[in-house]
């Protein structure tokens, strides 16, 4: 009996951070189950450059859902975050087509109109008070109609090819996407565990009357969430013009819906407060995966649409069961 | 069963996580009277109603209505059951008449369609019935809370009631509308309906009731005849223990003051607030609830803006009135309701104590995990805070160790006026002792302390000087070695 039990405390020490980690990421189960699945049925997919693909495949949506993070976390959304990909994009391709900017002036201001868009988001929310996913909705709306009415809906061509290494090109054989991808998720890491920014970000979104009572300037943390998140669709749709070497007023549509996905199924909760960056990530690849693992099986993109559809809810469903269940106790 | 008991309960237990809010409540309520239920907050009275009305499901014991096993397990069954309660807060569709409100999801019909005529009609008679001077027609917005509380009352008359449950209905109202309360429960009880009635009154409960149930830290003290028992018994009952011994109130010198609120005004509910605040005091300010307390105090803190008047912060004013502005000047407000205002529930101990004091916990604008943890952990000794560690999220306490990470969260940018809005709301005894001696020593410490409390003894044992407000306004200033019960409550009520 003893000796037993000493066995046990040992496995559970080397067992209990592992374990820990799954409890925390329970999203890592699917991630593996997948990879696995995906191995057997393709043997190349656990090379290098499989990984690198279906990476670079997923790093303008991941890029999407670290924003649509700090947002969810202060307790707003954004579903406006698809549309503004399209509009940065036709910013960045006409700055430099029709407007002669260089490509770095033209980034800069495509960044800068996502960051109007987030204020927009944010200023209706936290300022006026209208429910987040109706004010984005509104944004949603009128950033896609400013792509058409700035393109006539015809696509921007004739791209310098200086640019064509942000979509397509290899630093150290990983692929520029991946790495801008890696750099985001390191920076908003860092910035919602170790500043105060960050911290505030939880506290708003997890009580936003007891932050407010604590001093926190809960509406700039709301409407600063917004803002990031608006500029990192923003590099999210530099990237796509720079892969697709044209700027497409159809970008991004439907977007910010997989992006949404990615933070949900990452363990990042609806009612705000919790979860964190790395979750989101492999929510990211999760969702990347299934479109990869999809289409490797030949399943045509409109079932596709249905699947995803049924995932989102799925995970939604299960993050309000959960809530229910922490409340009630 | 003895036909005459209408309700009986036996062993009644519930438990949520880290309270035991029930424990083998046993009692009877004997039909036609009116049954007083009393007990300190956080007795576990709110619990047991709520298992009476199908709200919680009890972990053991069984109940009998009326010879029948009872055991609803949503307010509807209740109400088909015969059970129907009159709650605290007013639950009325604000935009419906006063008929529509009565037979709200049991409308009045003919062939499918809602029958008017037939509505408005029985409403007025129930109305008629409690002699309630009431338009059926009339929009319920545009009704006093008493006027309200009568139709709440008519809602719960109007399906077939044996056991009306009445939750503090008195509250709120003006002593002539309380009148106009009482008359109406001697009416329903004439007509033989049993109440049970909830009330921190005692006065009403001499007045009313024809029993007395006294509950106390989830346990059952005793349940007798009124007659049997007087004001002073029936206090210690409920408090478990002679009062002297509850409050460590100690005599400390008063110094200089500390804050000065002149004149301040916003809305309704603070009307020209002045009163002075000094190192080591600590001032009580009574009053019914929606007299109009926790605006002014949050009017003082900053969080709302104030219309006029100012206040000085050691002879400076405080001219920006916002939040950031009161805690650079060392000025903390320890919110009524711990869970919804003064904490982030998901997040842990620790970063709920560091929240306000952040800055102390940056090096080189990053968080220090070291310096969090050593922050917390002073906290967490000095407070006696009862946790396994600092990581765990504080929606895990109880609600003392909850309201000691509260006052912490201020201790950690060292506070010297700390007003505290109810600060032993939902607290059982022995944690309220403790709270209470945290504030003769934070008093001691030199800083000036504001105690926003409903608990009138709590007031009298703790406050130095006792301000009472009465719809918006001071209407009264009394030291509390010369005051009563009596006569706050008569300040708090006149008019």
């Amino acid at each position: 009996m003893g000796d037993r039990n000493q066995e046990q405390t040992q496995s559970k020490n080397f067992f209990t951070p592992v374990l820990k980690w799954f409890g925390d990421y329970p999203i890592a189960f699917a991630v593996i189950g997948l990879c696995v699945i995906m191995s057997i049925m393709s043997s190349s997919f656990l090379s290098f450059n499989n990984i690198m693909n279906v990476l670079r495949q997923i790093s303008m949506i991941a890029i999407l859902a670290a924003g649509q993070f700090l947002v969810l976390v202060a307790g707003g959304i954004d579903i406006s975050l698809g549309s503004t990909v399209g509009l940065a994009g036709i910013v960045f391709s006409m700055g430099m087509v029709n407007w002669g900017m260089p490509p770095i002036v033209a980034a800069l201001l495509a960044v800068l109109i996502g960051g109007v868009c987030g204020f927009f988001n944010g200023f209706q929310d936290a300022i006026v008070g209208i429910p987040p996913m109706i004010a984005s909705l509104g944004t949603q709306s009128v950033a896609r109609g400013l792509t058409y009415v700035l393109t006539n809906a015809y696509p921007i061509s004739g791209l310098p090819e200086s640019i064509s290494f942000l979509g397509r090109g290899y630093l150290f054989s990983i692929p520029w996407p991946v790495i801008i991808m890696l750099a985001v998720f390191l920076i908003i890491g860092f910035v919602s565990q170790k500043t105060k920014f960050g911290r505030f970000v939880y506290a708003s979104g997890g009580n936003s009357e007891a932050a407010y009572l604590s001093g926190i300037k809960v509406k700039k943390v709301k409407i600063t969430t917004y803002i990031i998140a608006g500029c990192l669709a923003s590099l999210s749709g530099i990237i796509l013009v720079s892969r697709l070497a044209s700027g497409q007023p159809n970008a991004g549509l439907g977007w910010e819906f997989e992006a949404v996905i990615a933070v949900i199924l990452g363990g990042v909760s609806l009612a705000g407060g919790k979860g964190k960056i790395f979750g989101v990530l492999l929510g990211a690849i999760l969702v990347g995966l299934l479109t990869n693992g999809m289409t490797l099986l030949n399943v045509n993109s409109y079932y596709q649409q249905i699947v995803k559809g049924l995932v989102l809810v799925f995970a939604v469903g299960l993050d309000i069961y959960q809530t229910r269940k922490r409340n009630k106790a | 069963m003895s036909e005459h008991v209408l309700l009986e309960l036996s062993g009644i237990s519930k438990s949520f996580p880290g309270v035991k809010a029930l424990n083998d409540i046993s009692f009877c309520v004997e039909r036609g009277h009116i049954h007083a239920l009393v007990g300190e907050n956080g007795a576990g009275k709110s619990t047991l109603i709520k298992i009476l009305d199908g709200i919680y499901k009890p972990d053991a014991g069984t109940m009998m209505l009326a010879g029948k096993p009872l055991s609803p397990r949503t307010p509807l069954e209740a109400q088909e059951q015969g059970i129907s309660v009159v709650h605290q807060e007013i639950k009325l569709v604000e935009t419906l008449s006063v008929a529509e409100n009565i037979f709200l999801g049991r409308p009045k019909t003919s062939h499918n369609l809602i029958d008017w005529k037939k509505l408005n009609r029985e409403a007025q008679v129930l109305l008629d019935s409690l002699e309630a001077n009431l338009s059926p027609t009339t929009i319920v917005r545009n009704l006093s809370i008493a006027q309200k509380q009568m139709v709440e009352i008519c809602k719960a008359m109007s399906s077939n009631v044996e056991l009306l449950i009445m939750d503090e209905p008195s509250a709120t109202l003006t002593t002539k509308e309380q009148e106009v309360l009482f008359r109406t429960m001697r009416t329903l009880k004439a007509k033989g309906v049993t109440i049970i009635y909830i009330s921190h009154r005692l006065e009403e409960i001499f007045n009313l009731a024809d029993e007395v149930t006294v509950l106390r830290d989830g346990c059952l003290v005793d349940t007798m005849p009124i007659d049997n028992i007087d004001r002073k018994r029936l206090i210690s009952m409920m408090v478990g223990r002679e009062l002297e011994n509850e409050y460590p109130k100690e005599h400390i010198a008063i110094g200089e003051v500390l804050l000065e609120v002149k004149d301040v005004c916003r809305g309704r509910m603070v009307k020209n607030i002045s009163f002075k605040l000094h190192r080591g005091e600590i001032l009580g300010i009574a009053g019914l609830v929606g007299s109009g307390r926790t605006e002014t105090a949050r009017a003082i803190f900053g969080a709302d803006k104030r219309e006029k008047g100012t206040v000085l912060i050691k002879g400076k004013e405080l001219k920006k009135q916002t939040v950031t502005e009161s805690i650079q000047n060392k000025i903390a407000l320890v919110p009524e309701d711990r869970r919804s205002q003064g904490l982030i529930l998901n997040m842990s101990v620790k970063e709920n104590i560091s929240l306000v004091g952040i800055d102390h916990i940056l090096k080189k604008k990053i968080i220090n995990r070291g310096l969090e943890k050593t922050m917390a952990l002073d906290f967490v000794n000095k407070l006696r805070i009862q946790t396994p560690d600092e990581e765990r999220e504080v929606k895990n306490l109880s609600g003392g160790n909850q309201q000691k990470v509260v006052l912490s969260k201020w201790l950690a940018v060292d506070s010297d006026v700390i007003i505290f809005d109810e600060p032993t709301r939902g607290i059982d005894v022995g944690a309220k002792a403790e709270i209470y001696r945290l504030l003769v020593a934070l008093a001691k410490a030199g800083k000036g302390i504001i105690m926003i409390s409903s608990e009138l003894p709590e007031l009298l044992g703790m406050a130095d000087r006792i301000i009472v407000m009465h719809e918006g306004r001071i209407s009264g200033e009394v030291l509390s070695d010369d005051a009563t019960q009596e006569k706050i409550l008569e300040m708090a009520i006149s008019r």
